[in-house]
């Protein structure tokens, strides 16, 4: 007969002195600023603007680049809280068109294209958001309760929510807004436009809540794994569905300081968006994978989106040529912030 | 320390008590009527071939599961509601055998995961020096701001061990917890059971090997066939009846054949001064047609890093490895391949097969090019070659066309070996081709080595256990990077522990 022994049972090994040694840590300092590893392209980007257009620096423009994007931060941190807890929402770019839209159309007289419900003007933001929330607690159910791939809902969601604003409106652009949508286009709080206040101070509570709350942390730890989540007591599924429903109403949110700046909600608002948030929030950091990134990260994301399409601007980049600069310079600037966090993207 | 109470308790009321449990997963039951009593303090072993219910008992002692039938008691006391999570945590820790720690996020955090903070803001000052209160409290000497994936497995393990003890559970669940484990990384486990039973703890142990069990419990319940066998004290139930009742029949010992390798025989695998930086320096290795030659170490000694680097899987800074007499392009697999080389990786999940393909797709991936010109393959074929796989290794299974992710491990690491042995290689690097599978399988997987080795190819068998080295012919030991003795068969236990722990060689 013989014995299955494992090594070594023969003999007590006294415990070893490298069992007890502190791993170096050198790389969880680095790891610290691995979110603001797009700092120095946004630094490289000022420069370069800088000798483009002398107007570039000025704080007029500078706010006026931020005010133009503060509609996609706002889809971009959605989209970056979806991706931490490792989902995937496509369908938020149609909210962005379909929720103002709706809600819109339930305030407006039949005149102005609307329903001719005629509720009251104060509801239309708050219906909006209403309507943000609900597609985003109907994506939760397919993905949650049906085990569905949120890939495939949320991008059929995505050809349903804008197939539901093209047929209600007929594909036409609405142009009689309430007069909420278009206090928050234009008015501006101690010198500085309302729709950067707003989304500011969105983007602050997602820093705070993903860093510091609970509630927060439970993303990164459903993303990371979600198995571990449960198993430590976190509502998995509640967690992301409530995620679900607060990124179609931040995307709703979008869409009303979109149509206010712009003073009407085209039939193409938000149309190709998506694109553009997942480029952001991946070169910010986020994984899309879950479990991975940080808020502040995905804002740095944007502000380089931002600015590179600003210098296209000013340098009088022809149209047509712009989709391709702009592409080229998201290449650029994943490789950049891959190098500089040193880490494999994923 | 407090061993009056372990002795006031023993004849008392046990510290867990599972009864009749009956749980079914559709047509499958998982576990029929079978249960297990643990008294206060000993640490008792669950052992059971694949399939035999353990996990679903894990999982219904931890409250993750409901049982159909059956109840659960903790110290006499009925088992809390399942939604009462926090309940549950103060009564049963459990370390579960896939790992629960989130690698993106800091050490600190997974230890408090979901309970960071009462109420109110998260102060990663205060979690964190509650973390390294924590790890000093059960001398786990890590980082507590180190990110979790940066650990390695023991770490991780022992992360998990003061996370799942810091709810104050006086009964913890190790499953299978040595199963990723090194010699010496055992013993210090071992040593962290020992103590904690010292301190009154009560532990269940799950593990396939054996003696381990021997070594570290107290007494010991056999689960087969969802069935609750046997429970004894470790002392009344030597190995080959403890095996016996795990098979439910009597399973011999594990024959190990004779062979004489002519000193005439060919070299088909050798290595010439291969050296590769942390790794391993300066190494020289030969294996002839029919010989099989073991590399045995701890896990420091660069013995799988070795292995890697004899198949492609890394590539050394100097030295060259030949196959049937030509040099290999180094860290070339497909040239490693085409001059005549199979290989079972030592993590099959990575490296070893695709889950969700057929047996016989994942055991001709190398030789598809024979099923069929022009690239394209015949599914006929393939699934005559997987047929004839299956038969030879004997993989229990439905047919050729079953997804390898639904077989058990014995059998999904069965599929890996046919995979090597596809093409008939002249030479066979294995390693720890053993690890996580069963007494019937770890057979099977044995004696298809050395009939390879009888066929005529040359193996080298990389393994952490001592048992499964007796095929060798030869066994190199290796320490520090460096082979540092060659032991001819008819060795002892003792000698290549020895040997493998370095003691006579410095």
């Amino acid at each position: 007969m013989n014995r299955t022994r494992p090594v070594n049972a023969t003999r007590t090994s006294p415990p070893l002195a490298e069992a007890g040694a502190v791993p170096a840590r050198r790389g969880l300092r680095l790891g610290r600023f691995r979110d603001l590893t797009l700092v120095p392209v946004i630094i490289v980007l000022l420069v370069a603007g800088s000798f483009v257009d002398p107007i570039f620096l000025t704080p007029g423009n500078l706010t006026n680049v931020l005010q133009q994007q503060s509609a996609l931060a706002l889809v971009v941190l959605a989209e970056a809280l979806i991706l931490i807890a490792g989902k995937f929402d496509l369908s938020l770019e149609s909210t962005v068109g379909m929720a103002p839209a709706v809600g819109v159309m339930l305030v407006i007289p039949t005149a102005a294209g609307g329903f001719g419900l005629e509720l009251p003007a104060v509801l239309a933001i708050p219906l909006c958001l209403l309507i943000g929330g609900l597609v985003g607690a109907f994506n939760g159910f397919l993905i949650m309760r049906f085990q569905l791939s949120a890939f495939i809902v949320t991008l059929a969601m995505m050809i349903v929510v804008h197939g539901l604003q093209l047929g209600l409106t007929q594909g036409k652009s609405l142009f009689e807004l309430p007069e909420s949508f278009l206090y928050l286009g234009s008015a501006t709080w101690l010198g500085i436009p309302a729709a950067i206040w707003i989304t500011g101070a969105f983007f602050a509570a997602g820093i705070i809540a993903l860093g510091y709350f609970r509630a927060g942390r439970a993303l990164y730890a459903i993303g990371g794994n979600a198995d571990a989540a449960r198993a430590a007591g976190i509502r998995v599924e509640r967690v992301v569905w409530a995620v679900f429903v607060i990124g179609g109403v931040i995307a709703a949110l979008a869409g009303v300081l979109e149509t206010g700046r712009l003073g009407g909600i085209s039939a193409n608002q938000g149309v190709g968006w998506i694109f553009m948030a997942f480029a952001a929030a991946v070169i910010g950091g986020v994984s899309m994978d879950g479990g991975k990134g940080t808020i502040l990260g995905a804002l740095t994301g944007v502000l380089v989106i931002g600015l590179v399409e600003n210098i296209l601007t000013l340098k009088g980049v022809p149209g047509e040529w712009k989709q391709l600069v702009y592409g080229s310079i998201i290449l650029v600037a994943l490789m950049i912030s891959r190098l500089a966090g040193g880490k494999a993207q994923d | 320390m407090k061993s009056k109470e372990k002795a006031s308790a023993a004849g008392g009321v046990p510290a867990v008590e599972a009864r009749d449990i009956v749980k079914r997963f559709g047509p499958t039951t998982a576990l029929n009527g079978a249960g297990i009593t643990i008294a206060e303090g000993e640490t008792h072993a669950l052992v059971g071939r694949n399939g035999a219910g353990k996990s679903t008992l894990v999982s219904i002692l931890t409250g993750l599961q409901r049982p159909d039938e059956g109840e659960v008691r903790f110290a006499g006391e009925p088992a809390p509601p399942l939604a009462d999570r926090d309940a549950w945590r103060r009564r049963v820790a459990c370390v579960y055998q896939k790992s629960t720690i989130i690698p993106s996020l800091t050490v600190a955090e997974n230890l408090f995961l979901n309970r960071q903070t009462e109420r109110g803001a998260i102060r990663w000052r205060e979690l964190r020096t509650r973390a390294r209160d924590l790890l000093e409290q059960y001398g786990v000497a890590v980082d507590a701001e180190a990110m979790a994936g940066d650990l390695g497995v023991e770490r991780r393990q022992l992360l998990e061990i003061a996370r799942a003890l810091s709810f104050g559970a006086r009964f913890i669940i190790l499953d299978e917890p040595t199963a990723q484990l090194d010699g010496p990384a055992i013993q210090r486990l071992f040593e962290r059971m020992r103590a904690l039973r010292e301190q009154g703890v009560t532990m269940m142990f799950i593990s396939h090997h054996l003696e381990e069990v021997y070594e570290i419990c107290q007494s010991v319940s056999v689960f087969r066939d969802a069935r609750h066998i046997v429970t004894a004290p470790v002392g009344e139930l030597p190995h080959q009846r403890l095996v016996d009742a795990m098979t439910g029949e009597a399973t011999a010992a594990y024959a190990y054949r004779s062979r004489t390798v002519p000193a005439s025989a060919p070299v088909v695998l050798a290595a010439r001064g291969l050296t590769l930086a942390g790794r391993y320096e300066g190494v020289d290795l030969e294996v002839r047609a029919g010989e099989v030659v073991g590399l045995a170490g701890s896990g420091s000694s660069g013995k799988v890093g070795l292995a890697e680097t004899l198949v492609g899987l890394r590539r050394a800074d100097s030295g060259t490895v030949s196959v049937g007499g030509a040099a290999v392009r180094p860290g070339d697999i497909p040239a490693a391949l085409e001059a005549g080389l199979g290989f079972v990786p030592q993590d099959r999940h990575r490296e070893g097969f695709v889950p969700l393909l057929s047996i016989a797709e994942n055991a001709t991936m190398p030789i598809a090019r024979r099923l069929g010109r022009y690239g394209a393959v015949s599914p006929a074929r393939r699934r005559e070659h997987g047929a004839r796989m299956i038969a030879e290794l004997d993989i229990k299974t439905t047919g050729p066309d079953q997804p390898v992710g639904d077989l058990s491990g014995g059998n999904a690491q069965k599929v890996v070996l046919a995979r090597a042995l596809a093409d008939d290689p002249k030479a066979l690097v294995v390693i720890n081709p053993t690890a996580g599978v069963d007494v019937k399988a770890k057979h099977a997987l044995l004696g298809a080595v050395e009939d390879a080795a009888g066929r005529g190819a040359g193996a080298v068998l990389v393994s952490d256990e001592l048992d499964d080295l007796r095929i060798c012919d030869r066994v190199l030991v290796m320490f520090h990077g460096r082979i540092v003795r060659d032991v001819p068969r008819g060795w002892t236990d003792t000698e290549l522990v020895a040997a493998m722990e370095g003691i006579e060689n410095r």
